[in-house]
């Protein structure tokens, strides 16, 4: 056994590159809050079974905690950081706050990341392909008509 | 998780000799969705975990003359966004593109799925009645099971400690025949079945039955053909009687207990209903005029 050592990774998270020196169980989702402190992704059940820690990988929306840091190598990460440019917010963004599309906000990052690769991939979304595109993303304010409004907005 | 080491192989060779090497210390992870979370639950407490994912050649859809080869890193949202498999295994279409969701499907894959072995693994009811094969292959040669033989009990298959699973080998299927799977459950994302029920069926023209196919999941502790309510469909016609019987033999060749998603009872029940309906829709899309 070579005893489990830390090893050096390199991500590309939001079009940057890091290095990082961590060890080999380390999920994706741990890694970008805990070593390169992008907390906008939320850890929820960790079991993959709420949507909160969705990223996108190479433009495809991913649970973070079922996915080693190891693995994610050579692959573009994105977070919901990663959305705005200078201080301009993502219209995304936007449109979930002007149709009050947040409450608690813990289920809004993971939300607005599958809306957006939804909406790359298929930019006139109907209201089922919206509803399927989040079925894998809970919001247990259960604000989910605000939420596919807002979608829906962002495809005009 | 528990600590440990993260080996990726870039060769089958490769991934064979660590294979021996680390021995039952080592676990195999293709997209982790199930891996992760059983290591997470501490289910399982490897020393080694051995990526498929930098293998070539593993993930591919090819429609070949007589048959359908699936690779088993093969993404269950590829299978989804194929048109081979949304055309011609229109039954697996049916169970990809409700499993999980999209996040899981775009890492989920269909070797995952079956190497699993869950009861519940919504690609093997599908895989079964389109008389599915999985190549599996060790640095000695390789071997064809039919997958009606490759599940044992639940997580337990036929593969050897130092045995992969390569592909899926689909016979294509004839002219007017058609299949169907529906995943009975709660809500269609991000729940497993509390039943699966796939048919496939080949007519003859004159609207009998030439061959049947019935896949159940979480119907037995392996997900299982009914050989003999497939028999018994053969060569009839698909009348309301015909297919209430066919239901009543699938469901006693069941063999459900009961559980946190559904009781034994229920589920019986359900297999008659099922039946019916989904031999309803495979008949359909059959297209015989």
């Amino acid at each position: 056994m070579k005893g489990m050592k830390k090893e050096l990774i390199t991500l590309r998270v939001n079009n940057e590159d890091y290095e990082i020196f961590t060890y080999p169980n380390k999920t994706l989702l741990e890694v970008l809050r805990e070593d390169l402190m992008l907390t906008g992704t939320k850890e929820g059940c960790s079991e993959g079974a709420c949507g909160t820690c969705t990223v996108l990988m190479d433009g495809k929306p991913i649970r973070s905690c079922l996915m080693l840091a190891v693995e994610a190598q050579g692959k573009d990460i994105t977070t919901i950081e990663g959305l705005s440019e200078d201080d301009e917010l993502h219209p995304i963004q936007k449109n979930f706050i002007e149709q009050g599309a947040i409450q608690c906000g813990f289920c809004t990052p993971g939300m607005i990341l599958t809306a957006k690769a939804l909406l790359d991939e298929n930019p006139r979304p109907t209201e089922d392909d919206i509803k399927v595109a989040i079925s894998g993303n809970v919001c247990r304010c259960t604000g989910y008509a605000k939420i596919v409004k807002a979608i829906k907005e962002s495809s005009k | 998780m528990k600590k440990f080491d993260y080996l990726k192989p870039t060769s089958l060779d490769e991934v064979f000799s660590l294979m021996e090497k680390f021995g039952s210390n080592a676990k195999l992870i293709a997209g982790g969705t199930d891996v992760m979370v059983l290591l997470k639950r501490k289910r399982i407490f490897p020393d080694v975990l051995i990526s498929l994912r930098s293998v070539p050649n593993m993930a591919y859809i090819k429609d070949e003359k007589d048959k359908i080869r699936i690779g088993s890193m093969t993404t269950h949202r590829e299978l989804e966004t194929s048109t081979v498999i949304k055309e011609k295994l229109t039954a697996l279409y049916d169970a990809v593109i409700n499993l999980g969701s999209v996040q899981i499907r775009n890492v989920a894959t269909i070797g995952g799925n079956i190497a699993n072995a869950a009861p519940s693994a919504d690609t093997a009811c599908p895989l079964l009645v389109l008389d599915a094969s999985c190549l599996l292959i060790s640095s000695k040669g390789e071997r064809e099971v039919e997958l009606k033989d490759f599940f044992i009990a639940p997580g337990e298959t036929v593969m050897k400690q130092d045995e992969i699973l390569k592909e899926f080998i689909i016979p294509k299927p004839s002219k007017l025949s058609g299949s169907a799977y529906w995943k009975l459950s709660r809500r269609k994302a991000m729940d497993l079945p509390i039943l699966g029920v796939a048919i496939s069926l080949a007519m003859n023209e004159d609207k009998s039955i030439k061959k049947a196919r019935i896949g159940l999941g979480v119907a037995a502790p392996t997900p299982i053909r009914a050989f003999k309510a497939e028999e018994f469909l053969t060569g009839k016609f698909l009348t309301d009687e015909v297919l209430a019987e066919a239901g009543n033999i699938a469901s006693k060749e069941a063999s459900p207990r009961d559980s946190i998603r559904g009781e034994a009872w229920y589920r019986r029940e359900m297999i008659r209903v099922l039946t019916k309906r989904v031999a309803t829709i495979s008949f359909k899309r059959a297209n015989i005029v």
